[in-house]
């Protein structure tokens, strides 16, 4: 079993073998991280470049210590460091940097479909790290991977997801994993944070965060971006905890066992009370974790993709 | 020079003409349209057998670019692929550097065009000095000069009391104010249309309704003032009932269609090719059918391209900081016979309407009819032989389309201007 793309660019073109590879693959590989010496030499000689050209911490550091615990050399540009901020544009930054002969390109930013984008300019294999409000693929594996391992399986599960839908690019390729492998998910948000026709991708919409946690397996709140308030999306970061803030009275309409998760970073007291994300039902530092083993997965098998690729090409002569 | 048609298949709505018949020009003239008029009276014959003869085609919206941009196209450039589309005569919108606001670029167009185009070219001239939307630009005089109609097309008025004022105003020289309907803070920066499909990319969303109230607000600006609006590029379901209903009513109201609405969906927005990306955008199919109901029934007037031709740098980027627009008159002819005219949809008299008679009649110009006497502008078609889009071959200077490497049904194949051949391919 293989990876059909070369590319990671989102959850929606994968199926779901190809995404239980992926997190089987992570879980042999979770194993390296606790070992004394957290290094395996598979990616020796691989090149990845981390061409982040929005702002992210905890994505590009996992992905950088995912690539050095498989020996990969890895490069950072970030949007500050480099000519992007000077007004160089995406298609002549790819060509430069795909001069140097990288073999992946993580990419971040801020506007959808860039990742699609640099795919058709680049012979690197591509991962997108999130292209705006689009996908963040590896964030839902590793949530996927996370719910695993706290519940076994991803199946039956009943999911909620609060917050702004609008604006999450983890939403949406979190629907399409967990579509893909037999959760029902309901999200809920101020009406003006749900864009229109998520209810085609096969989810319900609750108007009150107490009917989506109602029987809930999986909480899944949702960052409120600082900026958006004064935007006419909501009143006041205190009027949006009242209504869609996750209490610790509000947990309790889920299961018992229900676990609480964040991509992060989380806003305290806005969508989230601090003692329900230091509580005993929170994972979120559990899916910190998880987000090395998932990236160390896709470059694995990615990397694998890419050998397939250039000796087909070399068989083929071109 | 004497030229004679032969044995072409006339269509011309002016006159409700449909027949087998010879056209003969003579000084840039029709001099006779008849059965079987002796070669003997012409220099040159062209024996069109199989083909459509049919009055020169109008496209009243598109974008020439100079002066100003003359990187992404110029009077020549547009003048040519227009020419090769077969159209005779084209109305260009006033967003140049500078501004259509003033006579002197009015007169700078039509000077250019005089020696430069081989198509006739119509001015547009701005409705609000500088297109911002403020004051009044010197309406009576751009029409002295030669404008046929006023817009700020793209920066698209959003103050009612200046819409109002310059229906008015322009009243009484006759001329259409024509009409970018779109509410620029209900449409919110979107790239696309807002539904299902803007939400699988994660694009931002610019809804119908944006356009749908200000189609509202014009329609009854104009029955307030009496004058005329022109609503260009409509593209929704909504907007085009509202039109269907304001001229039941009589209002002084026409509009035109984009053939990239009548022939994509915001589906082709799916893997962010930046040609999907114009404005109005690619709508719904329940729209796009709209669109093509309201070409079948009268409600829409005339096809228009909004020929917009960028830079490959200027698309080349990612999806949001592309720019709006996709060029339009080396397709515009082929896609009405492949979407309108091969599904059975449209006669083909309908559609020689559209691309002719109907847009003359918007902007109120002397075209659009082959009656002996009249100019002979001339487009000779058929609806039968394939046209492979290459954008490599395009005669205008950019090539941001989306139609790239399709086949289409139906092909312009000669074009005549005042008696002269400008393009053909026969």
């Amino acid at each position: 079993m293989r990876l059909q793309s070369r590319h990671l660019l989102g959850i929606e073109s994968l199926t779901a073998d190809e995404i239980s590879l992926i997190l089987g693959t992570a879980e042999s590989l979770a194993e390296i991280s606790q070992r004394e010496i957290k290094k395996v030499p598979t990616l020796r000689g691989r090149t990845v470049v981390n061409l982040f050209m929005e702002p992210s911490t905890r994505t590009r550091t996992s992905f950088e210590l995912a690539e050095k615990r498989l020996s990969a050399d890895s490069l950072n540009f970030s949007a500050s460091g480099s000519s992007l901020s000077k007004g160089e544009t995406l298609i002549d930054t790819a060509r430069n940097i795909e001069a140097m002969a990288p073999d992946f390109i993580v990419m971040r930013h801020s506007m959808a479909g860039a990742p699609h984008f640099l795919a058709r300019h680049c012979r690197a294999s591509i991962i997108n790290a999130g292209d705006g409000a689009h996908e963040h693929p590896t964030q839902a594996l590793l949530d996927a991977y996370t719910i695993k391992q706290k519940k076994g399986a991803i199946a039956g599960l009943r999911v909620a997801i609060v917050g702004d839908i609008l604006h999450s690019r983890v939403v949406r390729s979190n629907i399409f994993l967990l579509k893909k492998l037999g959760a029902s998910v309901v999200l809920s948000g101020p009406a003006t944070l749900v864009p229109l026709g998520i209810e085609h991708l096969g989810v319900t919409v609750a108007p009150s965060i107490e009917e989506a946690l109602d029987g809930a397996d999986v909480i899944m709140m949702l960052r409120i971006q600082l900026e958006r308030q004064g935007k006419g999306y909501f009143p006041s970061l205190r009027e949006y905890f009242s209504l869609y803030g996750l209490t610790e009275e509000r947990v309790g309409l889920a299961k018992p066992d229900a676990i609480i998760m964040h991509p992060g970073p989380i806003n305290r007291g806005v969508e989230i009370a601090s003692s329900v994300a230091d509580g005993p039902y929170s994972v979120i530092l559990d899916q910190v974790t998880n987000g090395v083993a998932v990236r160390m997965a896709v470059l694995y098998l990615l990397a694998g993709e890419a050998d397939h690729a250039h000796s087909a090409e070399e068989r083929t002569g071109h | 020079m004497r030229i004679l048609l032969k044995n072409g298949r006339v269509i011309d709505p002016s006159r409700n003409v449909d027949d087998t018949l010879d056209v003969l020009i003579d000084e840039g003239k029709v001099s006779a349209v008849d059965a079987n008029i002796p070669r003997k009276e012409a220099a040159a014959v062209y024996d069109l057998t199989g083909l459509v003869v049919a009055p020169g085609f109008v496209d009243i919206h598109v974008h020439l670019r100079e002066p100003g941009r003359e990187d992404r196209e110029t009077i020549a450039t547009g003048g040519m692929a227009a020419a090769a589309g077969g159209f005779t005569a084209v109305a260009c919108m006033p967003n140049t550097t500078p501004v259509n606001d003033d006579q002197s670029v009015t007169d700078f167009i039509r000077t250019q065009a005089a020696h430069a185009s081989p198509v006739s070219v119509f001015p547009v001239g701005a409705v609000s000095k500088g297109l911002k939307g403020q004051e009044l630009s010197e309406i009576g005089n751009l029409v002295q000069r030669g404008c046929v109609g006023i817009s700020d097309d793209g920066m698209p008025i959003q103050s009612g009391f200046l819409m109002r004022k310059a229906l008015e105003y322009a009243r009484r020289f006759g001329i259409p104010v024509i009409s970018h309907a779109e509410d620029l803070p209900l449409a919110q920066d979107g790239v696309m249309n807002e539904g299902r499909v803007s939400t699988l990319l994660g694009l931002r969303g610019h809804h119908a309704v944006s356009e749908e109230v200000m189609v509202f607000r014009d329609i009854r600006l104009c029955a307030l003032t009496g004058g005329h609006v022109h609503f260009a590029h409509i593209s929704t379901r909504c907007a085009v009932d509202l039109i269907r209903q304001a001229k039941a009513q009589g209002l002084a109201v026409t509009a035109e269609a984009a053939p990239h609405h009548f022939t994509l969906t915001d589906e082709a927005v799916v893997g962010y090719d930046t040609n999907t990306k114009m404005k109005p955008p690619l709508r719904s199919e329940d729209d796009r059918r709209a669109v093509i109901e309201g070409l079948a029934d009268g409600t829409i007037d005339a096809v228009a391209s909004d020929h917009a031709p960028h830079c490959s740098e200027e698309k080349e980027v990612e999806y949001d900081l592309a720019l709006f627009g996709i060029v339009g008159l080396e397709t515009s002819v082929s896609l009405g016979l492949d979407q309108l005219v091969a599904p059975g949809t449209l006669s083909l008299k309908r559609f020689v309407e559209l691309y002719s008679t109907g847009p003359a009649r918007v902007l109120g110009l002397e075209r659009g009819s082959l009656a002996p006497g009249s100019r002979a502008d001339v487009t000779v078609f058929s609806p039968a032989k394939p046209a492979v889009v290459d954008p490599a071959k395009f005669r205008s200077k950019s090539r941001n389309t989306p139609f790239g490497g399709r086949t289409l049904r139906g092909s312009p194949l000669m074009t005549i201007v005042g008696g002269k051949v400008v393009h053909s391919t026969l």
